[in-house]
């Protein structure tokens, strides 16, 4: 720990090249929320530190043809309080809204909260629904990774050697759009995803015509089911079209036995929220307000 | 190790120190700044004990790098009080018994009054979620809870007057 340096990066070109000088022992700071809790525990040592949130276009939100980029460091609170964010991608900003308290929300940001890269990231599933892009940059250049495929396994992204997260980008919105994100916890508020769904629609009439699912804390990663997805495509969202998903998602989980939940319990829950935050979305697009988990 | 010169500004006054490029933010204020009044409980910002306001904004300060101070406005429950003068929240959580150790209590003033400033009318269930961030284990909460619905109700009032 004695030679730790502490940069800031004007830039993202500074900050690439501030990566590629620390030779692996490069830590980007955004919120700070996992890493200086890592670096106390010893579980994360820093040559250098190097802190992104100087640079504007890694803690800024911007909208171009009706697509949301949201900057890697931008911090959940400021993401929270963005009305057209909230309005097209409600499941998203609920999602990333939901990681820690008031005081990490100040701080956490969905780029961090990706690049720790836990099974139970709040603000995966609901990334993986919206079909959100991750806009990386390192030595050789900027490259776009889908975001179901960002992560590879428990605290590990599919970065090479010197990149960095700049931006995620969330696509435009057709017409009678939304989306939903539950998390199940053992208490109200302050926890862990025992397990986490985030569902994307769109209507036209009472009829689905697209659909996405991310499902959280049942398997090394964040997955995408496809196959739930495909079983609200073309329904009304009627009780066989829910089952079936539910059923996907049940058969999508690869979970473990820990002291929040057991493989059993897991699997069943996976199927009950995807129902729930399926008929939040369809409310959603009906213009019935929702508050999520609050 | 080489240190890094900090400029910031400190409940309003212009501050310089000198950090190690890994030192917290929280310990900077306690031990350069003898600024105690932000507490340690845990380190790692699920207690909020060490809550404060960078660039208007509450986080933890243990979660906070000393260097990352540079050039923001930092306010601390030392910058609370106005002289002798208790803030309305302080006062009343004297008035009604909302403390009995005191640890956490700079940590839960600092988030009410971020709280009220953002929501001057929050209902109970807000006010429970904006502090599910700061632990207490003395009082139950409720009398910190109960302080703070009735200082939004008196400082409306105020306002209204």
């Amino acid at each position: 720990m004695s030679e730790i340096q502490y940069r800031t990066a004007k830039n993202i070109k500074e900050a690439v090249t501030l990566m590629a000088a620390a030779k692996g022992k490069g830590y980007i700071l955004a919120g700070g929320t996992d890493l200086l809790v890592q670096m106390k525990a010893g579980t994360r040592e820093p040559g250098t530190i190097i802190d992104v949130k100087k640079i504007p276009e890694m803690v800024r939100i911007t909208e171009k043809g009706g697509a949301f980029t949201i900057g890697a460091a931008t911090p959940a609170a400021v993401i929270g309080e963005h009305p057209t964010l909230r309005k097209a991608w409600p499941g998203v900003v609920e999602a990333i809204n939901l990681i820690g308290s008031t005081q990490v929300q100040g701080r956490a940001s969905a780029g961090g909260n990706l690049c720790n890269a836990s099974p139970a990231a709040d603000s995966v599933p609901a990334l993986v629904a919206a079909g959100c892009v991750v806009r990386v940059q390192g030595p050789e250049g900027k490259r776009d990774i889908p975001v179901e495929e960002f992560n590879v396994g428990p605290g590990k992204t599919s970065l090479k050697p010197g990149e960095i997260v700049v931006s995620l980008t969330l696509p435009k919105r057709p017409k009678n759009a939304s989306d939903a994100y539950l998390r199940l916890i053992p208490r109200t508020e302050m926890d862990i995803a025992v397990v986490g769904v985030g569902v994307s629609l769109a209507m036209k009439g009472d009829k689905v015509v697209d659909a996405r699912v991310g499902l959280g804390a049942v398997a090394p990663t964040v997955l995408l089911v496809d196959k739930a997805a495909k079983a609200l495509v073309g329904s009304t969202l009627d009780d066989a079209a829910l089952d079936a998903a539910a059923q996907a998602c049940s058969d999508a989980c690869k979970p473990i036995d820990d002291k929040r939940g057991t493989v059993k319990y897991r699997t069943k829950i996976a199927g009950v929220l995807l129902k729930r935050a399926a008929m939040i979305a369809r409310d959603r697009i009906n213009g019935i307000e929702h508050r999520g988990h609050r | 190790m080489a240190k890094i010169h900090v400029t910031t500004t400190i409940n309003g006054a212009p501050t310089e120190f000198l950090c190690d490029p890994n030192q917290t933010l929280l310990d900077v204020l306690r031990d350069n700044l003898g600024l105690t009044g932000s507490k340690e409980g845990c380190g790692s910002g699920d207690c909020g004990a060490c809550s404060v306001m960078v660039d208007d904004r509450l986080v933890c300060s243990c979660l906070v790098l000393a260097p990352e101070a540079e050039g923001m406005k930092i306010d601390t429950i030392e910058g609370m009080a106005d002289g002798d003068k208790l803030h309305p929240l302080q006062k009343k959580f004297v008035e009604m018994a909302a403390l009995q150790c005191g640890i956490c209590t700079p940590g839960f003033l600092v988030a009410s009054k971020a709280l009220l400033a953002k929501n001057p009318n929050p209902t109970e269930t807000e006010v429970r979620y904006w502090l599910a961030g700061n632990l207490c284990r003395c009082t139950g909460y409720d009398k910190i809870i109960n302080a703070v619905m009735e200082v939004a109700a008196e400082m409306r009032g105020a306002a209204n007057a």
